[in-house]
C-alpha cells in the first residue's frame, strides 16, 4: 500500500502550498496519473480522503487526469502508444521501448479558496 | 508525519528506537493551526506542477551525493518474500568481508531477525521495523546510513521489504536495484510484477539447485524479464549451493572498484 505514502506526500505539497500561496480551504486538486506509473487510483482516493481529515484539503475532490504511455523504440525510432512496460513495437517487434510519457505522479492544480 | 519527507515516521522503527526526523518534534501536529491568519473565500486556481515522491527523490539524490564523495558501492535488494535476500546477503558478505568493508540495511515490517542474521557474520547492520509501511524510502535510509558510521569505498547493501510492488517506485540513492526471483515462483512474475523488474538492472535467478525437481522455464522466465527491460543483466545462481555466486560477486567488485576510482579521480584531480 504505497499508495498511502503518496497520499501523504501529496497532503504535504499542498500544505506547503497552502502557506506560500495563502489559502485555507482546497475545493479540488487535478492529479496527473500516467498509465504506466505505479499508483492504483482507487487506492490512492481511499487513502487521500484518510489523510486530509482534519487539514486544508479535508473538503478537496480528487480528480485525476490520466496520462497515456508513450513509447520510442530505440530499434526503428518509431513513437506508439503503450498500455504495458512489456508492450512490443508495433512497427518492428522490438521490446527495447524507451518510455517517453506515462509515469508520472504530478499535482497539476488546485481549486482554493 | 515526518514534515519533511511526509513519510509517515511515527511508525517507524530503527534498531527498536522510533525514528523522528530532527525537525518533527518542533512541526508535529501543525498541520493546520497556521493557516487561519488570512481568510479569502474567493475561489482560485494555483498551479502546482509538483511531483508526488519529489521529495523522496531530493533525499535520494542527497543520498547518493553523500556516497558518490565517499566512494561507497550502494546495492538495493528487492524481491518478493522469501526469494533468498538474506541467504544471498549472507553468502556475498562471506565471500567479499575480508577484501571490502560492507554495511547492511535491512527493511521489514517487523522483528529484527535479518539484522541479527547479518550481524552474526561480523557486519555492522541496522533495522529499520516500517511497520505498516511496505517499502523503505530515501529518508529512512538516510537515517540508517547516519547510524552505521559507514567507511569510505565501501560496499552498502539494502536489503528492502519483501515486496515486488511498492519498493520500484522508491528511489534510495542506489547505485543499482538488483532484483532477485526465486524458481519456486512462476516465470511469468515479471510480467505480472512489471515495474519492478523495469526498475532493476541486474535479476539474480536464484534456488536455481531446485530446477530439476521443478517445472520452471529459466529461459522463458528471462525472456519474459526481458521484454520489460532489454537491458536487464541476469545471473543464475543457487545461494545455498553456491552455483553462479562467482559472477554475482565479480559484478559487485567491479561496482564497487568504479565507485572508489571516481572518488580517487575526483581527488587527484583537486
Amino acid at each position: 500500500m504505497h499508495e498511502m505514502t503518496l497520499a501523504e506526500q501529496m497532503l504535504q505539497i499542498i500544505e506547503e502550498a497552502a502557506i506560500a500561496q495563502n489559502f485555507t480551504q482546497v475545493k479540488t486538486v487535478w492529479m496527473e496519473v500516467g498509465r504506466l506509473s505505479c499508483v492504483e487510483k482507487e487506492a490512492l482516493r481511499f487513502c487521500f480522503s484518510a489523510v486530509v481529515e482534519e487539514t486544508v484539503a479535508r473538503r478537496a475532490k480528487l480528480e485525476f487526469i490520466d496520462i497515456k504511455g508513450r513509447g520510442l523504440c530505440a530499434q526503428c525510432e518509431c513513437e506508439m502508444d503503450i498500455n504495458t512496460l512489456y508492450d512490443a513495437c508495433p512497427a518492428c517487434g522490438s521490446y527495447a521501448i524507451q518510455i517517453i510519457a506515462g509515469n508520472e505522479m504530478r499535482i497539476r492544480e488546485l481549486e482554493v479558496e | 508525519m515526518c514534515t519533511t519527507c511526509g513519510c509517515g515516521t511515527k511508525h517507524i522503527h530503527m534498531d527498536g528506537d522510533i525514528l523522528y526526523h530532527h525537525e518533527y518534534a518542533e512541526t508535529v501536529g501543525g498541520h493546520t493551526h497556521h493557516m487561519h491568519a488570512s481568510v479569502i473565500n474567493e475561489s482560485r486556481r494555483v498551479r502546482i506542477e509538483q511531483a508526488i515522491l519529489a521529495k523522496n527523490n531530493h533525499f535520494a539524490q542527497h543520498n547518493r551525493h553523500y556516497l558518490a564523495q565517499q566512494g561507497i558501492f550502494m546495492v538495493n535488494l528487492v524481491s518478493s518474500p522469501g526469494s533468498g535476500k538474506t541467504t544471498i546477503l549472507i553468502e556475498t558478505i562471506k565471500a567479499l568481508q575480508n577484501e571490502i568493508p560492507i554495511a547492511v540495511i535491512e527493511g521489514d515490517q517487523q522483528t529484527d531477525q535479518d539484522a541479527v542474521r547479518i550481524r552474526a557474520t561480523g557486519v555492522p547492520a541496522v533495522q529499520i521495523n516500517t511497520g505498516k509501511g511496505c517499502h523503505l524510502d530515501a529518508h529512512m535510509v538516510g537515517h540508517a546510513m547516519e547510524k552505521l558510521d559507514l567507511q569510505s569505498n565501501s560496499l552498502l547493501f539494502v536489503e528492502n521489504v519483501g515486496n515486488l510492488v511498492c519498493p520500484a517506485a522508491f528511489d534510495l540513492g542506489e547505485a543499482h536495484k538488483v532484483v532477485i526471483l526465486s524458481v519456486t515462483e512462476g516465470e511469468d512474475k515479471p510480467l505480472k510484477y512489471p515495474d519492478m523488474f523495469h526498475a532493476a538492472d541486474v535479476m539474480l535467478l536464484n534456488k536455481c539447485d531446485l530446477l530439476p525437481y521443478l517445472s520452471f522455464d529459466v529461459s522463458c522466465a528471462i525472456d519474459f524479464a526481458r521484454r520489460i527491460n532489454p537491458a536487464l543483466q541476469v545471473i543464475q545462481i543457487s545461494a545455498i549451493q553456491g552455483s553462479g555466486l562467482q559472477q554475482w560477486i565479480d559484478w559487485i567488485k567491479s561496482g564497487h572498484q568504479q565507485a572508489a576510482q571516481v572518488v580517487m579521480t575526483e581527488k587527484a584531480i583537486l
